[in-house]
Formats: C-alpha cells, sequence, structure tokens
C-alpha cells in the first residue's frame, strides 16, 4: 500500500456539479498535464511512494543545523521547567494572581514552541497528494443493497397499517404523558404576575427599612422605596418624585393618587424588567438604563422614547396617620414586562 | 551517517513498537484503522487553524471549569459576607448577597491560584467564541459548507448557539449586579412568548422573578447539559470532517478527487499539541495580567439597581443590541398580548439563524449548483455570496454597536436617542450597502488579480502527436469561479451574482480548448 487514501478500484468519478472538469473532459490524452503542475481532475493515482515523502526535513543534509535547532527546543523547554519550578515557588509562598499568570503563560509557550520548533525543523513533513477516495459517493450495488436491507423490515410492517397507525397514537400519547414531570420544575403561573407587595395603607421604606415622610423627598428629588417588610420583593420596588409645582397630566381616575407634588410610579421598566433608575431633572424623564426607554414623569410616565410600549404604573399615595408616606391600594395593573394573558 | 549502532537501535526500537502494536491489534483488529490515523493528510492552511485554536479553548474551559465548579455553590440562599479567615475583601464586608456570589468572591480572593483559574475560563470562553465567529466566516465566505458538508455546516451553526448560550449562563452564574441584570432581560423575553411564556418562565425560575431555583438550575445547565450537547455535537463535527476529509483552497495539483498536505504523524500532531500550549499560553498570560469580569467590583445581585452602562457580552451583544433598536411595538387584542421583547429577543434572531441555516440550499439555487464541492471558492469569486455574508457582518456589527449607545453617546456627545435613530436606520440600510460594496469590490479584484494557479495558464499550449494544439487549462479558475478566464461562463446559468457577462468579454481567451470553438472568450 503505497498511500492511505487508496481510490476506489472501480474508481467511477463521484457524481459532481455541473461546473466539474468541463474543460479537462475535452483535453486529448495524450497529454500529461500533471508535468505542468496542472493536475486535470482525475483520481490521483497511486504514485506518491511512501519512503519518498517522509523522508525530508528541514536539516536533512545539515548536522549542525539540525544540533542548533535541537538546542533552541531545548531553550524552550528549560523555560517551561523553570516556569514550573517558579510557578511551585508562587503556590507555596501564598500565590500571585499576575505572577502565577505570567509563569503559567511561560510554561505553556516554551512547551508549545518547542514542540513546533521540533516539528519544523527535525521531523519530516513534506506535501502529501493523495486521493480523497469516493467517501462521497459508494458504488450503486452498494446502494442498492441498503435499500434491500431496509425493505426487509419495512415491508411486512407496512403490511400491519393499523399497528402502524395505532404506534403513532402511542407514542403521543405516552409522550404527552412523559412531559408531566417537567410541570414540577415551577409552580402553576396564577396570580403572582398580576399583584406586587404593595396594599392599602402599606408604609413606604428605604432600602434600611425606614419608613418616609413626603418631606423627606426635595423638589425634584427621586427615592427608591419598597413596601415594608418586602424588601427583596422584585416586583414592587417603586420610585417616589417630588416634581414640585410642576403639572402633571394623570387620567381623571387618578386625581388623588399623589402628595402635592410627590408622585409614585413602579421602578420595574415595562419593556424588559430592568430597574427605570435614571431621572432626568431637567425633562423629568425616567431612562432605564438597560434599553433606553424613556418614561415622561410629568405625563403620567408615558413612554416617550426607546422600545418600551407602556407606560410605568403608578401607585396610589397617601399618608397614614403618623404622616408617612403609605400605598392606597396596590398597583391596578400588573407591572413589569408584558405577556400573553396581561390584563 | 548512520552507524551499525544506529541502525540496531533504530531496529530495536521497532521491535518494540511493532509488539506493542500487535499486543493492541490481537485484542482490536486495529492495524489498519491506525494506520489511517496516522497517515491522515490535512491541508494547510493558516485559516484552517481557527477551527483548531476553538477546539483548544474548549479544552481549557474544560479544565478549567471543572476546577471553578468544584469551589462555586449554587444557591440564591441571602448570606451576609463576613469571612473569618484569610483575604478579606473590605468593601463588601458586611453586605448582603447571595451565596453563590460569594463562593465566587472566596474563589477570587482567598483560593490560592483560584482567580488566575476563573479568569483563564472567562478568557477562553471568549476566544473560544471568536475563534467560532471566524471558523464560521471562514466556512461561509469559502463556501466550505457545500455539497457533501451541508449537515457540518448545520452542527456547526447549532454549536455556535449552544456555545453562545453557554457563554450566557456561566456568566449568570456568579450573581453578581451586572448579571443579574442580563437574567432579569432573559425572564422578561421568556415571560413573553405567547401561550406558554409565564408556564416556561416559572418552570424556570421556579415563579415570579427572581424566583428560587434559577441559580442552581443554571449551574445544571451550564456544567452538564450544554456541555454534553456540545462535545456531542462537536464529537460528531469531527467525526463528519475526518470521514470527508478537509476542504482545501484550490492550487497547482489540486483537484476535487485528490488531497494535499502532511500526515497526521509526526509533524502534523506535533504542530497541533504545540498549538493547543501557545493558546493555553495566552489564555493564561491574559488570566494573569488582564482583569476580565471583576464582579466583586460590580457588587451583588438586587433587583432595584443597575448600572448605567450595563451590556451583555460581546457575543450576546447583538441581541441586546435588537432590543434597543426594536420600536416599540407591541400587540395587544383579544385580552391578549405579544410582549414587546420577544420579537427582538427571539424573532429576529430566530429568522437570522433559519436563513443561516438554509443558506447552503440558498446557495444552491443562486448558483445552480447541486455538485460536490471539495476545492473552496475564493470570496471574490462568489461575489453575491460574499455579499450576502458581509451585509450579515454588517447588520451584527450595527446590532452590537446599539448595545452600547449610552458609552457611545458619553464619548461622542451625540444623544443617545439621535444613535438609536441613526442605528435603527444602520440596521436596515447598512446591510444593503454592504452587500454593494462587496459585490463591486469582488467584481474589481476578480479583473485585477490573476488567480493564484493560473499562473502557468496561457503559457502552455500543447502539441498533440496527432497535430492537435491544446491550450491547457487549469481546472478551477475555469466554470464556477466566474472570473472570465473559462470557457465563456458568461453563459452559465449560474453566473447569477457571479460576475456575469461583463469579464467574460474584457479578458483575452487565454483559455480554451480547439475543440470547443466560439465559446472561449466571446
Amino acid at each position: 500500500m503505497t498511500t492511505t487514501d487508496r481510490p476506489h478500484d472501480d474508481g467511477p468519478a463521484p457524481a459532481t456539479g455541473p461546473d466539474d472538469d468541463v474543460p479537462f473532459g475535452r483535453v486529448a490524452p495524450s497529454v500529461n498535464p500533471r508535468h505542468f503542475g496542472i493536475d486535470p481532475g482525475e483520481p490521483w493515482p497511486e504514485d506518491v511512494p511512501r519512503d519518498q515523502d517522509d523522508s525530508h526535513w528541514r536539516y536533512e543534509n545539515d548536522p549542525r543545523g539540525a544540533r542548533r535547532a535541537e538546542l533552541r527546543v531545548a531553550f524552550c523547554w528549560t523555560l517551561t521547567v523553570l516556569a514550573s519550578i517558579g510557578l511551585a515557588w508562587v503556590y507555596v509562598a501564598g500565590g500571585q494572581t499576575q505572577v502565577e499568570g505570567t509563569l503559567w503563560a511561560v510554561a505553556f509557550l516554551g512547551l508549545g514552541v518547542g514542540f513546533i520548533l521540533w516539528a519544523r525543523d527535525l521531523l519530516p513533513g513534506t506535501e502529501v497528494t493523495a486521493s480523497r477516495g469516493h467517501h462521497d459517493v459508494s458504488p450503486e450495488q452498494d446502494r442498492q443493497a441498503v435499500a434491500e436491507s431496509l425493505a426487509r423490515g419495512v415491508e411486512p410492517m407496512a403490511r400491519r397499517p393499523f399497528l402502524a397507525k395505532m404506534l403513532g397514537a402511542v407514542g403521543g400519547v405516552f409522550g404527552l404523558a412523559a412531559i408531566f414531570p417537567l410541570a414540577s420544575l415551577g409552580p402553576r403561573p396564577h396570580g403572582g404576575l398580576y399583584h406586587t407587595k404593595w396594599g392599602k395603607g402599606t408604609r413606604a421604606v428605604t432600602e434600611d427599612g425606614t419608613p418616609v415622610r413626603p418631606t423627606d423627598i426635595p423638589v425634584n428629588g427621586i427615592l427608591t422605596v419598597f413596601p415594608e417588610g418586602n424588601l427583596d420583593d422584585a416586583l414592587s420596588p417603586t420610585v417616589l418624585i417630588n416634581v414640585g409645582n410642576e403639572p402633571f397630566k394623570v387620567p381623571p381616575n387618578r386625581n388623588g393618587w399623589n402628595i402635592g407634588g410627590l408622585v409614585a410610579f413602579s421602578k420595574i421598566c415595562t419593556h424588559a424588567g430592568c430597574p427605570a433608575s435614571l431621572y432626568n431633572v431637567q425633562t423629568h424623564q425616567l431612562i432605564c438604563p438597560c434599553h433606553q426607554s424613556t418614561f415622561d414623569v410629568l405625563s403620567d410616565c408615558n413612554p416617550v422614547f426607546g422600545p418600551a410600549s407602556r407606560s410605568l404604573p403608578q401607585l396610589p399615595l397617601t399618608t397614614d396617620s403618623s404622616g408617612y408616606v403609605v400605598s392606597q391600594s396596590d398597583y391596578t395593573q400588573p407591572v413589569g414586562p408584558g405577556f400573553w394573558n396581561r390584563r | 551517517m548512520s552507524t551499525t549502532q544506529d541502525r540496531a537501535a533504530a531496529a530495536k526500537r521497532y521491535t518494540v513498537e511493532k509488539k506493542a502494536l500487535d499486543t493492541v491489534d490481537e485484542r482490536f483488529g486495529s492495524s489498519k484503522f491506525l494506520t489511517s490515523v496516522l497517515d491522515k493528510i490535512f491541508p494547510d492552511h493558516w485559516s484552517f487553524m481557527v477551527g483548531e485554536i476553538a477546539m483548544d479553548s474548549l479544552i481549557i474551559l474544560i479544565v478549567t471549569g471543572i476546577y471553578l465548579a468544584l469551589f462555586y455553590i449554587p444557591s440564591s440562599k441571602d448570606v451576609i459576607y463576613a469571612p473569618t479567615s484569610g483575604h478579606v475583601y473590605a468593601p463588601l464586608v458586611g453586605q448582603h448577597m447571595s451565596e453563590a456570589y460569594q463562593s465566587v468572591i472566596n474563589l477570587s480572593f482567598n483560593v490560592r491560584a483560584g482567580l488566575v483559574i476563573r479568569q483563564a475560563h472567562h478568557w477562553a470562553a471568549l476566544i473560544f467564541l471568536a475563534a467560532v465567529l471566524f471558523h464560521m466566516c471562514r466556512i461561509f465566505f469559502t463556501g466550505a459548507f457545500r455539497k457533501p458538508r451541508e449537515v457540518n455546516w448545520i452542527i456547526g451553526l447549532t454549536l455556535w448557539m449552544v456555545v453562545m448560550l453557554e457563554g450566557f449562563t456561566g456568566y449568570s452564574l456568579p450573581d453578581d449586579l451586572l448579571s443579574g441584570t442580563g437574567i432579569r432581560v432573559i425572564y422578561s423575553i421568556v415571560e413573553g412568548i405567547p401561550l406558554v411564556g409565564t408556564w416556561l418562565a416559572y418552570a424556570l425560575w421556579g415563579g415570579t422573578y427572581p424566583g428560587p431555583t434559577i441559580i442552581p438550575r443554571l449551574f445544571v445547565i451550564h456544567e452538564f447539559l450544554f456541555p454534553l450537547l456540545i462535545i456531542g455535537l462537536l464529537t460528531a463535527h469531527l467525526m463528519i470532517l475526518w470521514r470527508q476529509k478537509h476542504t482545501d483552497f484550490p492550487g497547482p495539483g489540486k483537484t476535487e478527487h485528490n488531497i494535499r498536505g502532511s500526515r497526521i504523524w509526526p509533524q502534523y500532531a506535533l504542530k497541533a499539541g504545540g498549538l493547543f500550549m501557545i493558546v493555553s499560553g495566552i489564555t493564561f498570560g491574559l488570566a494573569g495580567l488582564i482583569q476580565i469580569n471583576p464582579v466583586w467590583l460590580y457588587g451583588a445581585y438586587n433587583p432595584f439597581t443597575v448600572s448605567a452602562g450595563s451590556q451583555s457580552d460581546w457575543y450576546l451583544a447583538w441581541v441586546d443590541g435588537a432590543l434597543r433598536l426594536w420600536p416599540h411595538w407591541e400587540f395587544r387584542s383579544f385580552g391578549h398580548e405579544i410582549a414587546n421583547p420577544v420579537f427582538p429577543g427571539l424573532l429576529i434572531p430566530g429568522l437570522v439563524v433559519t436563513i443561516m441555516y438554509v443558506w447552503p440550499w440558498i446557495d444552491k439555487r443562486v448558483y445552480s449548483d447541486y455538485g460536490v464541492h471539495n476545492l473552496l471558492d475564493r470570496p471574490r469569486d462568489k461575489p453575491f455570496r460574499t455579499g450576502v455574508g458581509v451585509a450579515a457582518i454588517v447588520f451584527f456589527t450595527d446590532l452590537t454597536f446599539a448595545t452600547a449607545t449610552d458609552l457611545l453617546a458619553n464619548n461622542t456627545h451625540i444623544g443617545f436617542e439621535r444613535l438609536i435613530e441613526i442605528l435603527q436606520v444602520g440596521a436596515l440600510v447598512g446591510p444593503i450597502i454592504g452587500f454593494l460594496i462587496a459585490y463591486k469590490a469582488c467584481q474589481a479584484l476578480q479583473r485585477t488579480g490573476s488567480h493564484p494557479i493560473q499562473r502557468p495558464v496561457g503559457g502552455i499550449i500543447i502539441r498533440t502527436a496527432e497535430g492537435a494544439y491544446h491550450t491547457l487549462a487549469e481546472h478551477h479558475g475555469a466554470g464556477h469561479h466566474g472570473n472570465g478566464h473559462g470557457e465563456g461562463n458568461g453563459h452559465r446559468p449560474d453566473a447569477r451574482g457571479n460576475g456575469r457577462a461583463d469579464t467574460a468579454g474584457e479578458t483575452p481567451a487565454t483559455v480554451g480548448t480547439t475543440d470547443e470553438p466560439g465559446t472561449a472568450g466571446d
């Protein structure tokens, strides 16, 4: 055997595209174009003797050069040894990220460059040409053989069409039953997305649990508040904004939801649920840093720019008997991003 | 120079090798197979190395990932950072955080060599994705996806998507402020899916956001499910490559039916091993010297805080960019709603990926070429395909820039609103412009440069024994390359987007056969 990839003995050219071989089918047969470094596209004969193509390397006839190449590899690997010793020492001494990384790098690079120099300079690596073989296409009799083998089973099965149909139904029913355990992954979604932890008379508290008085927020001030006792509920964060004497528009059914200039809106962006936490005082706009949805606080927190299409829900505010800011009720619509059954 | 001693030693070594192989063969009958492995030929081209780099990075990822998994605690349990011994990261002391985040802080500061391995893991992931993307481009622009390699193109695309999600899940595990924001956006996209969205979100997260289960589940997905998929798909990818043999660029002596290159053993194997070491060396050099994802600076995640300038890792940035550019449309009727993030977050990526999946078949139609190809195209010789590829790159780049509108706005002093509008227009118009420029550039390049294997062509005229004259045509410039040197390829039906007839008339009939009158270069 002279090449690994022996051409098929029966050697018909594989099915090729319409472009292949067009000019060459017409080249006169007496010409051997390979002598010009041009291949006619015929299957490559086994004319590459193994011994020959395995026998050349860079310093084959230059013992001094080979010796130098050997020393170069040895030098690279010495670096690896030194870096390894260094690594062990750094580790024992307590570790240091930069030094560790550098030494790992030196150790790996020394090893790798050494390998490549060895391969390039001291190992045989002549270009070899071989046939691709005809793996793309099997001979017709092989194709027929496999089709017949398949038919051996398909034919008798097809004689029982009832069973075949029933198998489909059985698969469907059983498959359906088999996905039931997936429902255990999480609770049934009901309610959770429609409600937050705000309710009638829930105090608004800051991140550290302190209740808030309307006067705590200066004009143009903004404060993130949470329903008392539920600081970590992800749908409840709310922003209190004092717009001062600026005229602000709300639908008529929301009169009385503000305390003077103090209004409260959900902090959860109606686009993708990020906290809309940047407040532009000059334009009275809330901006979500994730995707730049912009809401006009003076106009019911309507979206005025960016991908959000719904306004931020407003939380009805009032004060309790101690003068702290409380909610009149929960949000009257689901907060945050949209979903199929959002009402 | 070989002495008797040398020869004796060689003979002895051979005996030992032979005996060892015999031992194996007696059990597995493996000699023929092993010969084919050692003698396997791989063509040499620098661009073929990039797929190898991807594979090398994957090995680094698996090894470093196993190490990290030994220290990471997948738990969203709320803890207060109060380490009693070892290195303490003072700014976080006393703060609430999840146990997962705390374990990453400990891994970074309290586990010797932990930080360098964590950063190596992150850098390797970035190198992996960069290599995968480059590899994809190489395959696309050179037509390596054509028959018989369509299946491997599909497997490769699937790998790309799984690898992107693997990257995202890995980046989410530390549960820091930045990654938590990413999970929030994903929840919103999932929640918005018509009919099943809320069920899916509840199943994955265990309830409303943030839910009790997402961190442990991400851990299983990142460390078990996706790696299993990646390793399985990659194995199939490589087995198919092995079976079909690597493609190669056209060149002297290369045909559709032969393969040129060096054998695996010994030179190629040592070079490949060396490349793995070098990729590892660069990864660890970066890991040691260039900080990446310093989660202790971002702080622990909480659902009511987000930093300005939050954006995803670059390989997923195009999806986040799409979320920013998509107009404020939502569909509400019959008491139901299709939420906005579904369109840019699922529909756009889905469409783009579908086009990529079916591209081999679109390509066949475009070029009316259903044949087998083992030799690669030069991109310039297929202006239409190259144009489409460039259009896709422009599109992805535009979306990637969109994910940084806030940072760009700060740096360029253009309002972010204006930037978003520019990029919205860019996402629609940019690909068309990119296509046209690439198309024209390809045509111009076809006219200027001669094909590397055409150098001998035109100068060689053969007189046969019968006295007929033949000009030797090279094999591949002709026909499907459409660079005007073939025998009148301008007439072919497949010349659509292929230089068309305009090149055929400009080039003298240097190539052609005498028995083909009237077709050469007219």
